[in-house]
């Protein structure tokens, strides 16, 4: 047995020489890391500004976790009742208060840094959410969930989901009026549960409301748990992320099996880099310069007193919405002697279920319409996908009509209307406005679709009128080059399904054709209407005849057959 | 002779000027902003000839400070078709009989009196008395009938008010219509209550006293006239503004939110489009 | 384009993609890729100014992030906030200003720095397949049936694994029990149907704490009222959680026009036009505050909740279903307005046992 030290089969490697050469060669031989360099130093990422969202959203939680480090420094959550003492603000000098609610005046007022580190806390959650919806539909727009990003969409999905609870547990802490009664209306949606309400009321405040458990209960999920699970789950995300490779928009070059973009080390390193500076810079900004949650306005809390512009921070409106929305009339139902108040349960569980329940299940629906397995790493232009895109927009309309409803008061007295029309109003907008959306949203895209067609087949208008000599008079188009023609090109218009027939060739039904006829139905329901990209046989037949739009006989047909209900005007 | 050449050439330049000036402007009178002018010439001129010649709204006399006298004729001149030649009321509109000097100091220093439009409630709007009218319509009505007169200065000193306990009575009392600050706040039907930060010390107690229109009364059992004027003295120390910067209105979290996608995702989205975009 | 091939159509009765309607088969079916677009120059690859320009500006802005960062600690050494409301906001706005140049010099220099003069060729890598190779993919299986076998437990040990799965189930009840029982106090949700309110109990100003008399409460009035406590009980917990359930508002109108009142047969629960009702909105729980005196109309403010305090606290809007139960009030005999009783129904939202 060989008792030499080094393995004689493999070359020593030379030595280092410089300090970094010596570090890395220490760290190498205890960690392999030489093989995540090779990796990952001048790995490729496409460039696009809308990649950047995501960004946005992972740096303002980093800004998060470094201003929510200042203030626990300061912030005592407990709800111990003291006098405060202090001279300013001037409103509070003697009032009894919450130990919660006096540790946030000292450090606003007393602390230096101290307010400005609240609000850059405060902006910062606000734009958290902010860039996690705007990611979302981008992600959503472009396709980006399909195969094999299914699962990172639903990390995602949880993700905005756990930035809510965050969000709501954090600006309860102050212990205020303005989120106490919302901590009073989260109570009364508790109690309205059937069954395992008032229990679960008991549960969370550990007696009744408001009782003196629930801050320090909020503080250790907001501090810890929905941080710890935030951060577990975003590594989750990224490592999706980098394993599978980012995807790219269509272009000259790319396809599903490369990635066309600039290496990390320097690129993307200094631009990622210079994209936290700028958004924890702009936070800060915000913090500095436009003030937010003034609690010692609003009080600590009490039950008795309320403020007009009583709503949660602008995440939650939609709950908020929903709930102004519901009418009470008949809404709340008693069974055998036990009540079960519709009105509390519908916009505050079954709203916002539906609402999530389209965002999960919507990746896997569209691939069971489409019956497309394979892997996609090219993004679809929205227009593409008039009905994904259409759905997308109608979802959003929802969304928005719900949060505008949550701030039906200042619309009020902001345009002189009656709040009760405002409440009728979006009422019936809520049930419209989705369904009007998604429509004109769809036919814009099948619009711009169409629009494309006739680019591709017959060139830019360029302006030069010609007159033959035969007198006609026609617009030369100059054709579009390689690169803009690809553009308009690649993408796939898929035809509804097809299934089996309904019986064998023995005429024996087979199971599963019902299942099988509803799947289709609902896949002619997204791809009933088409537009189909142009080939180079549409190109030449338009192109046949010179400048002139006409097709005839034959083309027309070929064209007409592979391209479903497109009609071309001239 | 020199003198009459030069004005006859002179005549003549501005004959010729004119004629420049005339052919100019037929020439122009095709132009497609011609109506537009027109338009504008037009209306300045009406606005100018009802303003040298519309009636003035008051009586310009100068009066000894409540004079009653003056009081019942401004009365019966700009009140009495709606409020009733002895401001008993009438049908829909209450009598004044009782609510004292301060109400009508309140209504008519805020303009809210006399209402010109219809509507859900009277609006403030510049008022159309001066303050030696006002102190002589709210002298005849106080003669009416017993109510609630007009506060002493020191009754609404806000130096001299507490605006922490004003701050507790003002958050159980008022914020749910005023707002936490009293920035205004909507009330059904198209009612709200206004924003308070430009409403006169005077005013603010005398509102409270009276009750105007969907507003309650807080008589001096419920807010007591210390209390009122520790109110007095919590709304004037939020006029200093938001110690976190600007406020942005007052108005809470959805004008926060507001501003957060308008501002904040708006320069975020910016600096990803600067960033993402090919150099030149 | 995508080279991906559909996976071969399925005989059993597996949906299938129909191959593109009208598609001929045959060369140049469909447009080829042009491959990546040609690198045009930057200013700063072809002129030599333009990026001495470039990183200039570049060094500028680390410059100015260094000043940032100086200004901010002069700003919090020199510059304390005194508490009042300018002195806060003119700290916070210097400390601010400070830090937000000293992170957006870094920022903008580093993106500039990147665009101007960091190489912007466009690179290309392949992608592959997500799925293991079908080799790796055997021996995985392998590996595990291996384990498997070696684990002792293939065949039929059915006691065992039952009480394998058994115990690993049941473990975690162990700390969940203990951990959700104790955490939510004494359970007793009998609690929300009763109030502090007690028969002679006085009506008290919220929050200084006087009792009101009868002949105080003028028509056209509101008072915000809570019962009759020491100070003392005013500076605890229990006092909030107790004045959560028992705040009311009480309002004065013309006898003639209080239309309803909640009173039963042979009872009187208001006072010569005074009338109390539970100031819990009975949607979900916030303060119903504000009371319109001319329409007689109570209006919530977190979700328009209308509630018509003439006609028995009926609701006339809004999201809540049922009216705002009444505190019957009487007179003692000092003039001083009491309850007579606590409230005839639960206040507030409602709940599965309300009614039972």
């Amino acid at each position: 047995m060989s008792t030499a030290t080094h393995d004689t089969t493999r070359e020593a490697p030379a030595e280092p020489t410089t300090p970094i050469g010596k570090a890395a060669d220490y760290l190498d031989q205890r960690t392999t890391i030489g093989v995540l360099v090779k990796e990952f130093a001048r790995k490729v990422f496409p460039d696009h500004w809308s990649f950047m969202l995501g960004e946005i959203a992972l740096f303002s939680f980093v800004v998060l976790i470094a201003s929510g480090f200042f203030l626990t420094m300061f912030f005592e959550p407990s709800m111990a009742l003291t006098t405060y003492e202090g001279e300013h603000p001037a409103n509070m000098h003697g009032q009894l208060m919450s130990v919660a609610f006096s540790s946030t005046l000292e450090m606003s007022f007393e602390v230096r840094g101290g307010l400005l580190m609240r609000q850059i806390h405060h902006w910062a959650a606000l734009i958290f959410m902010a860039s996690i919806v705007v990611h979302m539909m981008r992600v959503f727009f472009t396709g980006a969930f399909r195969k094999p990003r299914e699962l990172n969409w639903i990390v995602g999905i949880i993700l905005m989901i756990l930035g809510l609870g965050a969000g709501f547990t954090g600006y309860s802490l102050p212990d205020d009026v303005l989120s106490g009664n919302g901590l009073r209306i989260t109570d009364g949606v508790i109690k309205s549960i059937p069954l395992i309400g008032s229990p679960l009321s008991y549960f969370v405040f550990g007696g009744e409301f408001p009782g003196h458990h629930i801050v320090p209960r909020l503080f250790t999920l907001h501090i810890f748990v929905i941080p710890g699970i935030l951060l577990a789950l975003i590594a989750l995300h990224l490592f999706l992320m980098v394993l599978q490779k980012h995807t790219q928009y269509p272009g000259g070059g790319r396809t599903d099996k490369n990635v066309v973009g600039y290496p990390a080390a320097p690129v993307y390193v200094a631009k990622m880099t210079g994209n936290f500076f700028i958004v924890a810079g702009v936070l800060t900004l915000m913090g500095a310069t436009m003030s937010i949650n003034n609690v010692w306005n609003y009080g600590p809390f009490d039950p008795s007193p309320v403020s007009a512009g009583a709503q949660p921070d602008w995440y939650m409106l939609f709950l908020e919405g929903s709930l102004r929305l519901m009418p009470g009339q008949g809404t709340e139902w008693v069974i055998g002697g036990f009540t079960l108040p519709l009105n509390v349960l519908v916009p505050a569980v079954v709203i916002p279920g539906i609402l999530f329940t389209f965002l999960i299940v919507y990746p896997f629906l569209e691939a069971r319409v489409t019956g497309d397995k394979r892997e996609h790493h090219v993004l679809d232009r929205p227009r593409n996908k008039p009905v994904r895109t259409g759905l997308g927009v109608g979802f959003l309309a929802a969304f928005i009509i719900l949060a505008l409803a949550g701030s039906n008061d200042l619309i009020a007295t902001h345009f002189g209307l009656s709040i009760n029309s405002i409440t009728w109003v979006f009422r019936i907008l809520i049930f419209v406005g989705p369904v009007f959306a998604y429509y004109i949203t769809k036919r814009i895209c099948l619009g711009l679709q169409r629009k494309d067609r006739e680019l591709v087949l017959h060139g830019h208008e360029s302006g030069r009128i010609v007159r033959f000599a035969n007198g006609e008079y026609i617009e030369v188009h100059t054709p579009l080059d390689e690169q803009e023609r690809w553009l308009r090109v690649n993408y796939e218009a898929p035809a509804p399904l097809t299934i089996a027939p309904k019986t064998d060739a023995r005429g024996v039904k087979r199971k599963g054709y019902a299942s099988d006829k509803r799947w289709q139905g609902l896949s002619r329901f997204f791809y009933e209407d088409r537009v189909s990209p142009v080939t180079p046989a549409e190109v030449e037949a338009a192109h046949s005849h010179g400048e002139h739009d006409q097709l005839d006989g034959s083309e027309r047909q070929a064209v007409e057959a592979g391209a479903g209900t497109t009609s071309r005007e001239h | 002779m020199r003198w009459h050449r030069f004005m006859t050439e002179k005549l003549k330049h501005s004959q010729r000027d004119e004629d420049i000036f005339v052919k100019a402007l037929a020439a122009r009178r095709h132009h497609r902003l011609a109506p537009v002018v027109l338009l504008l010439l037009a209306l300045l001129t009406t606005g100018g000839v009802y303003a040298a010649l519309a009636p003035s709204t008051a009586n310009a006399e100068t009066v000894s400070t409540a004079d009653i006298e003056t009081g019942k004729k401004l009365f019966q001149a700009n009140c009495a078709t709606c409020h009733g030649a002895n401001a008993q009321g009438t049908d829909g509109v209450p009598s004044l009989v009782g609510v004292g000097a301060a109400a009508v100091d309140f209504q008519v220093s805020t303009g809210r009196m006399p209402m010109q439009m219809s509507g859900p409630q009277a609006r403030a709007k510049p008022a159309q008395f001066d303050e030696e009218q006002t102190a002589a319509l709210a002298g005849y009505v106080a003669s009416l009938g017993a109510g609630p007169a007009i506060p002493t200065d020191e009754q609404v000193d806000a130096t001299q008010g507490d605006p922490s306990n004003g701050m507790a009575l003002f958050r159980t009392n008022c914020a749910m219509c005023h707002n936490a600050v009293g920035a205004g706040g909507a009330l059904s039907e198209g009612k709200f209550a206004p924003a308070l930060w430009e409403t006169s010390e005077r005013n603010i107690y005398q509102a409270m006293q009276t009750g105007p229109q969907s507003m309650p009364v807080f008589n001096d059992a419920n807010i007591t006239p210390d209390e009122k004027r520790d109110i007095i003295s919590f709304l004037v120390e939020q006029r200093e503004g938001s110690a976190g910067g600007n406020a942005l209105g007052a108005l809470g979290p959805v004008s926060e939110g507001l501003w957060a996608f308008a501002i904040g995702l708006g320069l975020l989205i910016g600096a990803a489009v600067w960033i993402g975009a090919k150099s030149s | 384009m995508s080279e991906n091939q559909n996976p071969p159509a399925d005989t059993s009765h597996e949906v299938t993609v129909a191959p593109e309607a009208g598609t001929a088969v045959g060369p140049a079916e469909r447009f080829t890729d042009p491959g990546i677009p040609e690198h045009k120059h930057r200013m700063t690859d072809t002129d030599p100014r333009a990026a001495k320009r470039a990183e200039r500006t570049v060094t500028f802005l680390f410059v100015l992030s260094v000043l940032g960062t100086i200004g901010s600690i002069v700003a919090y050494v020199m510059v304390p906030p005194d508490g009042t409301t300018s002195g806060v906001r003119l700290s916070t706005l210097l400390l601010g200003l400070g830090l937000a140049v000293s992170l957006l010099g870094i920022g903008i220099a580093g993106i500039h720095w990147a665009k101007a003069l960091m190489g912007d060729r466009e690179m290309v890598q392949e992608r592959h397949p997500l799925a293991s190779s079908d080799e790796t993919r055997a021996e995985a299986v392998k590996d595990l049936n291996d384990g498997l076998e070696d684990s002792g437990v293939v065949g039929r040990r059915g006691v065992l694994k039952g009480a394998f799965f058994g115990a690993l189930a049941l473990f975690p009840l162990a700390i969940a029990v203990p951990l959700i029982g104790s955490v939510g106090g004494d359970w007793n949700i009998s609690k929300f149907k009763h109030t502090m309110w007690k028969q002679g109990m006085r009506l008290a100003i919220d929050p200084s704490g006087r009792p009101i008399k009868a002949s105080d409460v003028t028509v056209g009035s509101v008072f915000h009222v809570v019962p009759e406590t020491t100070e003392e009980f005013r500076e605890t917990h229990e006092w909030i959680t107790e004045k959560s359930k028992a705040v009311v508002l009480m309002v004065r109108l013309n006898p003639e026009d209080l239309r309803t009142d909640q009173s039963p047969e042979g009872e009187t629960w208001s006072h010569e036009g005074i009338v109390a009702y539970s100031k819990i909105c009975t949607h979900v729980g916030c303060p119903v505050a504000l009371y319109e005196q001319q329409t007689h109309h109570l209006l919530c403010p977190c979700h328009q909740s209308t509630f018509d305090i003439a006609d028995s606290a009926k609701v006339v809007f809004g999201p809540a279903n049922r009216r705002l139960p009444q505190l019957p009030i009487t007179v003692d005999s000092d003039g001083y307005l009491v309850a007579q009783d606590d409230f005839a129904e639960p206040i507030g939202p409602s709940f599965w046992e309300r009614l039972k």
